[in-house]
């Protein structure tokens, strides 16, 4: 174990084209992707550990510690390829999985399909019983129609159970009960409990996120034990660790009894990946950006701490659109996740306006520059025509790109349509996928309160240096980081985590019914459970405690958090938690409301080890210029025309050199493209500094 | 600027544009107390140039606003006259016949100014908690027994908020902090919008909309003129008849389609009821309209422009052009049948496009909790009055190449809330909520199942509903030999019946039971593939005898 004194810690990301290895060696960090592998992932991970380690010069049995974040979980569910599984759910509630909210996403669609059931009508089943909204027993549990359940569902060959009973949460009692005689008649199946997974209000929310966790636990399971195995059988025996979707890691245990928390590992490794360079860098205020090939990520960090959030939705159906995919109540990283990638292909709608996405070439056949048989035109192909790419030096040289097949694509299917030559349908395609970006940034801004003009961009990911700072120029941001590593951002983020977990339970009080014994039966039940999680992985260290009311005036609809003090809610914590709340509505929406009770709709709790600290990054002074070697015509969009852009190799830079827009800094898994109206300089820590002319410190 | 690249310019612009309208919708969701905006998106907003003409709205929200709120911006500037608009300004009415139909909905516009001057409108309408008198329900006679009628005034003059109108509002409404706090969530709605308008103007060295309108009103007309030459020039009428509040009500609209636009004329349809399902033209203009967007123009963007060429017309005193001052507080009952009336036609001209009849109207149920005189509540609970409204739909018609959908709401755009969420409210217990199996109109293609709604008073309460219940007499029909979905009923678990409209109790120790109605098939059902009936057995959602005696398999 370790190497030469040193710790050696290795991050591993499976992604939906790429896993990507980080190995951190002390400070030193190497890095590669292999293609992922969908029947056997975890070949990818040790074919991958393999060739970073050989990269190194160590061996496999030097390694101390894996980090692991997956988006198996997630893609077993887009793809329904889960165990066969059975939902148990109370009577007359059978439908509420497939009734959803019993409402169209799309208003003007008369040929709307609506997402089928995770579990079809045939494989649920319910059972007499009933909890009231207080808690109460209403009718008791018909133990024995639980009984003959079990029997014919491990007849059937189900190979997992879904337990989810209105108003769990508030009292469990029944749910743990069909567990327990479930194990008795069928003990060989796996079970899952809502109360368990997400004790949180509102059945359909739930009962999904419980459905979910049962449908991919005997496959995730069955991988990370394989996983486990195959890592000692190539001497990496060291401890593995699982990040979540919250940011924070478990231990394989917990993760393969709630597997559903292992939903969008990947993208929360993004976030704490960012998180770092900012505390590295002292920027409070921050936008995420990451753009991959099918995707475009965004979230705020703030206090060097990604948002997060209690619920999100996966697996949407209709153009990313709200409400066509699945809700997953458990603790997550918030993000917007939109369908624009370096792949996402444009196209002329109906309105004869550009479009781009949510449909993308991915890698076959690829943008239309590939050369691999794709005709439609890809944002890569717009972005090539307007010279932001090379076409002699992508990815290292390793893939030639024809510029002619983008100009091709780009007429067909773009130019032709709207009298237009290929360059201004590139601008188009390009313009378009930005101002898409930029929209769902200022959405999220707006949902959180926030004015972006005084955030920093930290921008990673393949396509994300190509588009970020014309981003930025949208959302009026002077300052833009692009990171070492950016290619392989989520795997190094991982190693940035800290163990913990949040517990988040619905538990209903209005403040003018204030019971301080109760708040803190509700809020000690959270922090023993969240702490219980996290020593599993962390084991003696410190934890630090965060605790946070979901808080509403009564009537409204739409919760807001608060933190809570750390020394606890005393004798008047209704007022505590009134001054709380209305600081908090009063910054998202002006006015606080006069004469209105508020309520607590939800408590939560989340342990967490401290993060190591961080080396402080201080801002390098201009030291030079680049010389420029080379130059060519690229667009510049603030300018509405082509000019001669410097091109820099990102290697030739050192700390202090400054690059002057409009520029193409090149390195081999990505381009940054600096505009005419920004400079970038090169930091001690290997960072990018991309700020606007004249707003420079 | 070179020209070259204006077009893509204003395509961003104009996108920008939805996204700033989207904001303000938002802005409402999540600061509103009236239960059908948080929860079910009853409200919308829209962006206006300096004319009073739509520019953009937002698609968050339901369709009674559509085309209602486009009006509506114009009868602000009339009422109010040009030289009496000021930076500062705030506009309300709650008007049902210039605004969205029932005193329930309220209407806010904000004049927009840049550098003193005039660049446009914001306005946004929603419902909001209470307005006083009979509350949400059909049983009055006149509009004066349905709450506090506000006409279009100021609701803040040059920034300096009316208080004497709060003064009134605050005593003539129940639940009045929440219905002031509704008001100020509408204004702020607007001021979102203003703020963002000016940081795009901003960004994009706008000095006016103008140019940006232009391009925007083209682009749409011509789109919509585009689909409009494609369909086959003539007239197509339809009738349908639904229950009504005391008698039947009859439908009928004839269509005049050309190239320059689509002309509805509901002449022939009943007169107007003494009770409030009446529906002020205004709200039959918008629900017609989203009707006809549907199945003409989906994907063009909600505008002046684009809406311009459906244009719609009834005979004065008619049930759906009701006069001042009818009643009309839940006249979305027979605005929810509008798009079915008016696709039956379509379906004349596109056979396959227009989906079967549908449950259509929602089956909203408008509780009143109280606790039973003397009685005690249960251990850990207690005794307490409660207001609960909940949102419930029926099977959508079957489509020409897809099965109707399972309770889900159509046309409506609303959502139904949590039965958990619910049951925190207020003293009922919800024993059932699920489909209603064998509801959907047998076909080729299925009408979508029904539900079940079975609700039940906690212990030492009892409860009233106002009962506002469609397609009980007159179930959706099918469509191309499809067959009709089943009607709905109203009772109590002993088998007692009750009445599908007005105030009625529930006695304590009965469970309300409604069955709600299901979508209407398509096509003839002996020609539905083997594999879908099997699989409709397999679920559930018909018997095996029903398959038998619907599919004669």
């Amino acid at each position: 174990m370790s190497y030469a004194g040193k710790q050696v810690r290795v991050g591993v990301d499976i992604g939906g084209t790429f896993t990507d290895v980080a190995m951190e060696i002390g400070t030193e960090l190497h890095s590669t992707k292999v293609l992922t592998n969908y029947t056997a992932p975890e070949q990818a991970i040790l074919d991958g550990l393999q060739r970073v380690a050989k990269q190194a010069g160590i061996e496999t049995g030097d390694i101390d510690l894996v980090i692991h974040g997956t988006t198996l979980a997630t893609n077993v569910l887009i793809e329904r390829r889960g165990a066969k599984t059975a939902f148990l759910t109370t009577r007359g509630f059978r439908d509420v999985i497939e009734m959803r909210t019993e409402n169209r996403f799309e208003q003007y669609d008369l040929n709307i399909v609506l997402p089928a059931p995770l579990i079809a009508r045939d494989s649920r089943y319910v059972v007499a019983g009933r909890i009231g909204a207080s808690g109460r027993e209403l009718a008791p549990l018909d133990e024995a129609a639980v009984a003959r359940f079990a029997c014919d569902v491990a007849a059937k060959g189900y190979e997992s159970i879904a337990v989810g009973f209105v108003h769990s949460y508030v009292n469990p009692a029944h749910e743990e009960r069909a567990r327990e005689i479930i194990a008795e008649h069928a003990p060989d199946l796996s079970v899952s409990i809502s109360s368990e997974v997400s004790p949180q209000m509102r059945e359909f929310e739930r009962f999904n996120t419980v459905c979910a966790n049962a449908f991919v636990k005997p496959l995730i399971a069955s991988y990370l034990n394989r996983l486990v195995v195959r890592l000692a059988e190539i001497g990496a025996g060291c401890p593995v660790y699982m990040i979540h979707s919250g940011g924070g890691l478990i231990s394989v245990d917990t993760a393969a009894s709630f597997p559903v928390r292992l939903l969008e590992s990947g993208p929360a490794g993004g976030a704490i990946y960012a998180a770092d360079v900012a505390a590295r860098h002292g920027l409070r205020q921050i936008l995420s950006y990451d753009m991959g090939g099918t995707t475009a990520k965004i979230c705020l960090v703030e206090d060097f701490t990604p948002k997060t959030a209690r619920t999100f939705e996966v697996a949407r159906t209709y153009r990313f659109k709200k409400g066509s995919g699945m809700p997953i109540s458990i603790p997550v990283i918030e993000m917007v996740e939109i369908g624009a990638g370096g792949g996402s292909l444009a196209h002329v709608d109906g309105m004869r306006q550009i479009r781009v996405g949510p449909e993308s070439a991915g890698s076959e056949p690829g943008p239309a520059c590939y050369g691999r048989g794709g005709d439609k035109p890809a944002v890569t192909d717009a972005d090539l025509v307007l010279g932001k790419l090379d076409p002699d030096n992508f990815a290292g040289g390793d893939i030639k790109l024809t510029t002619q097949s983008s100009v091709d694509a780009l007429l067909a299917q773009v130019g032709q349509k709207l009298g237009m030559n290929a360059e201004k349908a590139a601008v188009g395609v390009v313009e378009v996928v930005d101002e898409s970006m930029a929209a769902a940034a200022r959405v999220h801004a707006v949902e959180n309160g926030k004015e972006l003009g005084d955030f920093t961009m930290i921008a990673y990911g393949g396509a994300a240096p190509l588009h970020a700072n014309r981003l930025c120029e949208k959302l009026g941001i002077n300052a833009l980081l692009i990171p070492p590593g950016a290619g392989v951002g989520s795997a190094i983020g991982f190693l940035r985590a800290p163990f913990g977990y949040e517990a988040v339970r619905g538990a209903y009080m209005k403040l003018s019914q204030y019971n301080a014994e109760w708040v803190d039966e509700v809020l000690g039940g959270l922090e023993a459970e969240s702490v219980r999680v996290a020593r599993d992985g962390a084991g003696d260290v410190p934890l630090e405690i965060e605790r946070k009311a979901y808080m509403r005036y009564v009537g409204q609809g739409w919760e807001i958090s608060v933190v809570l003090p750390n020394d606890g809610l005393g004798v008047d914590g209704a007022s505590q938690l009134r001054g709380l709340f209305e600081a908090e509505y009063i910054r998202l929406f002006g006015n606080p409301l006069e004469g209105l009770d508020v309520e607590v709709m939800n408590w939560s709790v989340k342990a967490a080890s401290r993060v190591a600290a961080v080396t402080r990054v201080d801002p390098v002074a201009k030291a030079g210029t680049a010389p420029v070697k080379q130059t060519r015509q690229i667009f510049d969009a603030k300018e509405v025309g082509y000019l001669a852009a410097s091109v820099i190799n990102r290697s030739d830079m050192s700390p202090g050199i400054a690059v002057s827009g409009p520029a193409a800094i090149v390195e081999r898994e990505t381009t940054t493209i600096v505009t005419a109206a920004y400079e970038a300089i090169l930091q001690s820590d290997g960072c990018l500094l991309i700020q606007k002319k004249g707003a420079m410190a | 600027m070179s020209n070259d690249f204006i077009d893509v310019h204003f395509q961003i612009m104009w996108n920008r544009l939805i996204s700033v309208v989207e904001e303000q919708a938002l802005t409402l969701v999540r600061t509103a107390f009236s239960t059908s905006v948080r929860e079910a998106g009853d409200l919308s907003a829209g962006v206006f140039d300096s004319s009073g003409k739509m520019l953009a709205q937002a698609v968050t929200g339901t369709p009674g606003h559509v085309n209602a709120m486009a009006a509506a911006v114009g009868n602000f500037i009339e009422v109010l006259g040009e030289g009496n608009i000021h930076e500062g300004d705030v506009y309300i009415t709650n008007d049902p016949w210039k605004g969205t139909g029932h005193l329930l909905d309220f209407t806010f516009v904000t004049p927009s100014f840049r550098e003193g001057r005039l660049v446009g409108y914001f306005a946004c309408t929603a419902h909001v908690v209470d307005v006083g008198g009979r509350g949400f329900g059909p049983d009055a006679n006149e509009v004066y027994e349905e709450g506090i009628f506000i006409p279009i005034m100021k609701f803040a003059a040059r920034g300096k908020l009316n208080r004497d109108l709060i003064n009134i509002l605050r005593h003539n409404v129940r639940e009045a902090d929440q219905v002031i706090g509704d008001l100020h969530s509408l204004a702020a709605c607007n001021h979102i919008g203003h703020l963002r308008l000016m940081e795009m103007m901003t960004e994009f060295e706008l000095e006016s909309l103008d140019a940006l309108r232009d391009f925007i009103f083209e682009n749409s007309r011509a789109a919509t003129l585009e689909k409009l030459a494609a369909l086959p020039a003539g007239s197509y009428s339809n009738d349908m008849t639904v229950d009504g509040y005391d008698k039947p009500v009859h439908m009928k609209v004839r269509l005049d389609v050309s190239a320059k636009g689509v002309h509805a004329d509901f002449d022939g349809t009943s007169g107007q009821s003494a009770l409030g399902i009446n529906v002020p033209l205004i709200y039959t203009l918008a629900y017609c309209g989203y009707g006809l967007k549907c199945a003409l123009a989906p994907e063009i963007p909600n505008n002046h422009a684009s809406l311009e060429p459906f244009t719609v017309s009834a005979p004065e005193g008619c049930i759906l052009n009701a006069l001042h001052p009818a009643p009309v507080a839940v006249r979305h009952v027979l605005g929810h049948f509008i798009p079915d009336t008016v696709l039956g036609a379509v379906s004349q001209f596109l056979p396959d496009v227009a989906p079967a009849e549908g449950a259509s109207a929602l089956w909203n149920i408008q509780i009143s909790a109280r606790p039973i005189e003397g009685a005690q509540a249960a251990p850990g609970e207690r005794l307490q009055s409660s207001e609960i409204l909940m949102f419930n739909s029926g099977g959508s018609g079957a489509r020409p190449t897809l099965d109707g959908l399972n309770a889900t709401a159509f046309p409506s755009g609303v959502h139904a809330m949590s039965v958990e969420a619910t049951e925190q409210t207020g003293p009922i217990t919800v024993w059932r909520k699920e489909f209603r199996e064998g509801s959907g109109g047998a076909g080729r293609l299925r009408g979508g199942l029904g539900q079940v709604v079975e609700i039940k008073a906690n212990e030492g309460h009892e409860f009233w509903i106002k009962a506002m219940f469609d397609r009980v007499e007159n179930p959706a029909r099918g469509r191309q030999g499809g067959l009709c979905g089943a009607a709905g009923t109203v009772g109590l678990d002993d088998g007692t019946k009750m009445r599908p409209k007005g105030r009625q109790k529930v006695p304590a120790d009965r469970t309300l039971v409604l069955e709600l109605p299901g979508g209407g098939g398509f096509g003839n059902p002996s020609e539905r593939p083997e594999a879908d009936i099997r699989r409709d057995v397999t679920l559930g959602y018909i018997s095996p005898e029903q398959a038998k005696k619907d599919y004669e398999t």
